[in-house]
């Protein structure tokens, strides 16, 4: 697949970059919203209510194939853009202005780079738990379900994890300011009245989106 | 005013380069930083050194000839000028200003500050141009044109070629030079005859070369000596998007 790509036409690379990134951004929009859940009762009925749906429905279980799908295009995507793009430039200035004038483009594959070490963990200590391990059940008057509410309480109990979860999403709300944005340049939406719009939504989005991630773990963390 | 010039060396091609520093001294903050060069240049020739090569035609901003990255900036400190139009008063007395080539692997020195941007060349006869039958000048509104649009491409039209934002990008990246061709053509009707083989070809062209890929900085509209604006490049992402899933096998 990464063979092909490499021969795509920039501008091919970076609509799919940007198509599969706006993609990856509703996905953590959903992610968060579930997320939330798990501070609103003690006993997380909510949550692994919700949680319960995420694996069981069919529907759900399909996208999800389409987000792996859409996670690998854009890891794979940016890994060749950044390699093809150091090689255009053998020889660094002695000295380099900061011109750019959005400020973390110039760290895209740095923050996504840790952004996707911090993926591998979460998979890990999520994803394949769930699927492969034991978790422990609890039975509500609704049902029996996985106690996910408690795994993720156990993770936010413990300070260095919680310390981990913080920074990188703090990196990922760095890629998401650039990156929200950027996307509605690369798929040709430049407007003069929209764009700076676009560039408002996009920063207050990667606020939103960073706080609410990061709120989770503080509450549980301080106050639970 | 006196300065320390440290100016990047390479007497060829193909050999190493370096950085030599350069002292002059008694320089006027009204002169322009090409004439600072020459008085350097003629001391140069005084003492039987070799002077250092740059490019530089018009010394009017209008040809694109001259390039210079001067202290981590392509020319130059100052906003929206060329370096030929760039005047000493915008440094401080005493400074050391850091002088060196574009860099890009599509543009490779040819000696001293001087490099090869035929690359440039080689996009525009990908198809940076109109096919039309030549003849007679045609009436000024045969074609009618709206004045706001007329505008625009004539903007995109400003671009010089220099390569600034070429050297600007952390990328190396033509787009935004690619960008103001394409849009320019793509706005206007005799233009948009050929606008669809036109972005493709010159996109691919573009890439072969060996330019980076666009990541959206926008440094090079930053640095641009005639401002040209990034919507131009998102202009060219839709040509290029609509003349993929819009082309037609003959
Ligand atoms: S020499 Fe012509 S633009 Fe500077």
């Amino acid at each position: 697949m990464s063979k092909t790509m490499i021969s795509y036409s920039s501008i091919t690379k970076k609509i799919i970059m940007a198509l599969a990134g706006l993609f990856l951004v509703s996905f953590l929009l959903v992610h968060l919203s579930i997320n939330i859940l798990v501070l609103f009762d003690d006993t997380f009925e909510l949550f692994n209510q919700a949680g319960h749906f995420m694996v069981t429905n069919p529907v759900i279980q399909t996208i999800q194939w389409v987000l792996f799908f859409g996670f690998i295009l854009h890891i794979i995507l940016g890994v060749i853009i950044q390699i093809q793009n150091w090689l255009a430039r053998p020889k660094r200035y002695d000295k380099k202005y900061p011109s750019e004038m959005s400020f973390f483009s110039k760290y895209m594959i740095h923050t996504g780079a840790i952004v996707f070490i911090f993926l591998i963990i979460h998979f890990a200590n999520f994803f394949i738990k769930l699927k492969f391990g034991n978790v422990e059940s609890i039975t509500y008057e609704s049902g029996t379900y996985d106690n996910m509410g408690q795994m993720v309480y156990n993770l936010f109990k413990d300070g260095a994890y919680v310390v981990f979860y913080i920074v990188a999403l703090l990196l990922l709300g760095f890629h998401l300011d650039h990156g929200i944005q950027s996307a509605f340049q690369s798929l040709g939406l430049n407007h003069t009245v929209y764009t700076p719009v676009i560039k408002l939504i996009g920063r207050l989005l990667a606020i939103f989106i960073t706080l609410g991630f990061i709120a989770i773990p503080l509450v549980i963390y301080f106050f639970k | 005013m006196d300065l320390t010039l440290k100016i990047w060396r390479q007497a060829s091609a193909n050999e190493k380069g370096q950085f030599i520093n350069y002292p002059v001294t008694d320089i006027s903050p009204d002169a322009s930083f090409l004439e600072m060069l020459d008085i350097l240049n003629e001391e140069l020739v005084h003492k039987d050194e070799d002077p250092v090569a740059f490019d530089h035609d018009c010394r009017e901003g209008i040809c694109g000839a001259c390039s210079l990255f001067i202290n981590g900036r392509p020319h130059g400190p100052d906003k929206g000028i060329t370096t030929c139009q760039m005047h000493m008063r915008h440094f401080k007395d005493g400074e050391t200003i850091v002088i060196e080539p574009w860099r890009a692997k599509p543009f490779p020195v040819i000696k001293d500050l001087m490099v090869d941007r035929s690359a440039f060349d080689e996009i525009i006869q990908a198809g940076g141009f109109i096919s039309v039958k030549t003849g007679g000048i045609p009436d000024a509104n045969a074609i009618p044109i709206p004045k706001r649009v007329a505008d625009i491409a004539m903007d995109a039209a400003a671009c010089i070629g220099c390569g600034a934002c070429v050297a600007a990008c952390k990328n190396a990246s033509a787009m935004l030079f690619v960008a103001a061709k394409v849009s320019q053509f793509a706005r206007l009707p005799q233009g948009k005859v050929e606008a669809r083989e036109r972005v493709q070809n010159m996109v691919a062209k573009m890439d072969e070369l060996g330019f980076g890929n666009c990541t959206n900085t926008y440094a090079c509209e930053a640095e641009c000596p005639k401002e040209i604006s990034v919507s131009h490049i998102a202009r060219m992402n839709s040509e290029f998007l609509i003349s993929k899933l819009a082309s037609q096998k003959k």
